[in-house]
């Protein structure tokens, strides 16, 4: 085969699998296709890594066969890992990205440097750039989600003065690079400066910021490669870049408007600082608290009961009870759907996949803006282990951190229970009026625990 | 040279545009899934990680190569588990149970 054909196949391979990376995010659009949009990446994949052995330059397969094995090995126990340790699996796979990314962008300037065109510096800085800090950013985020370092946001003053001063001298370093591409000198600080950044740009989030945060950092590792993409001359990673990068961008939009945070206060990481908790009022208000016998009555009694889950029920582990109190409630003709605020838990989806896991038919799992209309027309809206997305204040109190956020309405349910530990502000630090409604019963207790003895209390007089 | 860049940046164009319109549709019911699809996706770099490793033009390049190898298929490989368990678990409930 001559040259010319190889270079043609290895093209066409490529062009295939363009167009099945994004049919394969078309079928992700409805679970009843979804899977069939996997197994197309998976298809587009392996004909676009059978293309590139093709290629023609590849004198030794060696270090590649080990190295691909070696990614294999890796890579199936982190597919494998238990589904409430999805957001930092997915964070640290936005590291390895990041990384493959960085690591193939200063490979690239090793071997071209000094002569670079002007724009081909330009992308590239913008790679590395975007790489580096995404690399140590997102293994930051890993490890708040993995709570091997401490999630309490850490803030000190003139933070953003000092990160923004990072990222300008990264960018400036950046442009002189492209002035002159033989100062290659100057090249290990396009690396380093971000990867500072990166950690630091990390240090102020706090847990409830996370699925902001994961998006963006999506968006970051898929705008790398596609900048990647335009440094390798490859049409395949430009798309591939541009998928990604509008993924974790149309994310990040979703989460920052789901927080009522702009998106600009996003886009420069400057996440969650301005709340100086308003702890004023320290007067103990009256409460009402039921049993879990008393719960029960309560619930068997409805006709329409929403369910508002939030991390607390990920951290207790509560979904598997939760599925047998929809089990339970159900078989007695209760309604029983869920309400899911878009940034309820770690990452976007994250409750969903939870509940899936614990065998809840998806058309029960409601969006916002699907379940809000029907609050009130339900009976009970009971809520295991959220807090600041069902905080009423967000809508009328104008002194409130949270004012204009959008909540789910559960206050306009007929009887609101609220499953909780203790009293304790939500992450914001901010008191939730919803607690001290008339309407309004405290279940207090570990989320799994108490949502067990409701089913135990539903179920027991069956026997 | 001038006219490839720009070809390539009417790809990017044209496939950001792609991007938003599809990703748009997908419901946030999936957004943890499309997450890790995309991933999985993004990590189509390993193509250039492969010729790196593979043309041995200089150690430095062939070292950084084979590790961005190594990175890059571990979120393939990874990522596509993953995703595929994921979505094997929403049902709906018309669905026999399992």
């Amino acid at each position: 085969m001559s040259t010319g054909s190889t270079d043609l196949i290895i093209e066409i391979a490529y062009m295939i699998a363009t167009a099945l990376f994004i049919l394969s995010l078309k079928w992700l659009s409805s679970p009843t296709t979804a899977r069939r949009g996997v197994f197309a990446g998976e298809a587009g994949m392996l004909l676009a890594i059978a293309g590139t052995l093709l290629h023609r330059g590849i004198v030794d397969y060696k270090w590649i066969a080990i190295a691909l094995v070696l990614g294999t090995v890796i890579g199936i126990p982190l597919g494998r890992v238990h589904m409430t340790a999805v957001p930092q699996r997915t964070a640290l796979s936005h590291a390895f990205g990041a990384l493959c990314v960085t690591l193939v962008g200063t490979a690239e300037f090793y071997l071209r440097a000094p002569d670079i065109p002007k724009f081909m510096m330009g992308v590239l800085s913008m790679e590395v750039i975007l790489g580096s800090l995404t690399l140590t950013g997102s293994l930051m985020a890993a490890g708040k989600l993995q709570e091997v370092l401490p999630q309490r946001p850490i803030t000190y003053k003139g933070q953003n003065f000092v990160n923004l001063s990072l990222l300008g001298i990264a960018i400036i370093i950046a442009v002189m690079l492209v002035m002159d591409p033989s100062r290659m000198y100057l090249y290990p600080l396009i690396v380093v400066i971000p990867l500072i950044f990166g950690v630091m740009m990390i240090i102020p989030i706090g847990g409830a910021d996370m699925p902001t945060v994961i998006s963006l950092l999506n968006s970051y590792a898929g705008l790398s490669a596609a900048a990647m993409g335009f440094v390798l001359d490859s049409k395949l990673l430009i798309v591939a870049g541009a998928l990604d990068g509008a993924s974790g961008f149309i994310l990040s939009v979703n989460m920052s408007k789901a927080m009522n945070r702009s998106f600009t206060n996003v886009l420069f990481g400057a996440f969650g600082q301005e709340q100086t908790a308003v702890a004023g009022k320290e007067e103990a208000k009256p409460v009402r608290s039921a049993t879990a016998e008393e719960s029960a009555a309560i619930l068997a009694a409805a006709n329409k009961v929403v369910i508002v889950p939030g991390y607390g029920m990920a951290v207790s582990q509560a979904q598997h009870k939760v599925r047998e109190l929809y089990d339970a409630l159900s078989k007695r003709g209760v309604d029983v759907k869920f309400g899911i605020h878009p940034v309820a838990g770690r990452m976007p989806g994250h409750m969903n996949v939870l509940l899936a896991e614990a065998d809840i038919p998806y058309d029960k799992l409601l969006d916002m803006d699907e379940i809000n209309g029907d609050f009130q027309q339900t009976d009970v809206a009971l809520i295991i282990g959220a807090n600041d997305v069902t905080n009423p204040a967000a809508r009328s109190d104008t002194s409130s951190p949270i004012y204009g956020m959008p909540i789910l309405d559960v206050d306009k349910a007929r009887t609101v229970m609220v499953i909780k530990r203790g009293m304790s502000a939500g992450f914001a630090g901010i008191e939730n009026p919803l607690y001290y409604l008339d309407r309004t019963l405290m279940l207090f207790g570990d989320a799994k625990g108490f949502v067990g003895n409701i089913v135990r209390e539903l179920t027991g007089g069956g026997h | 040279m001038k006219l490839d860049l720009l070809s390539s940046l009417y790809v990017f164009m044209l496939a950001a545009f792609i991007g938003f319109e599809v990703i748009r549709r997908v419901s946030p019911l999936l957004h943890t899934p499309l997450m890790s699809l995309t991933n999985a996706l993004d990590a189509i770099a390993v193509v250039g990680a492969i010729i790196l490793a593979g043309e041995h033009k200089t150690t430095l390049a062939t070292i950084l190569g084979t590790i961005a190898i190594v990175s890059a298929t571990s979120n393939i490989v990874g990522g596509f588990i993953i995703t595929d368990r994921m979505l094997k678990m929403f049902k709906s409930s018309g669905a026999k149970k399992a």
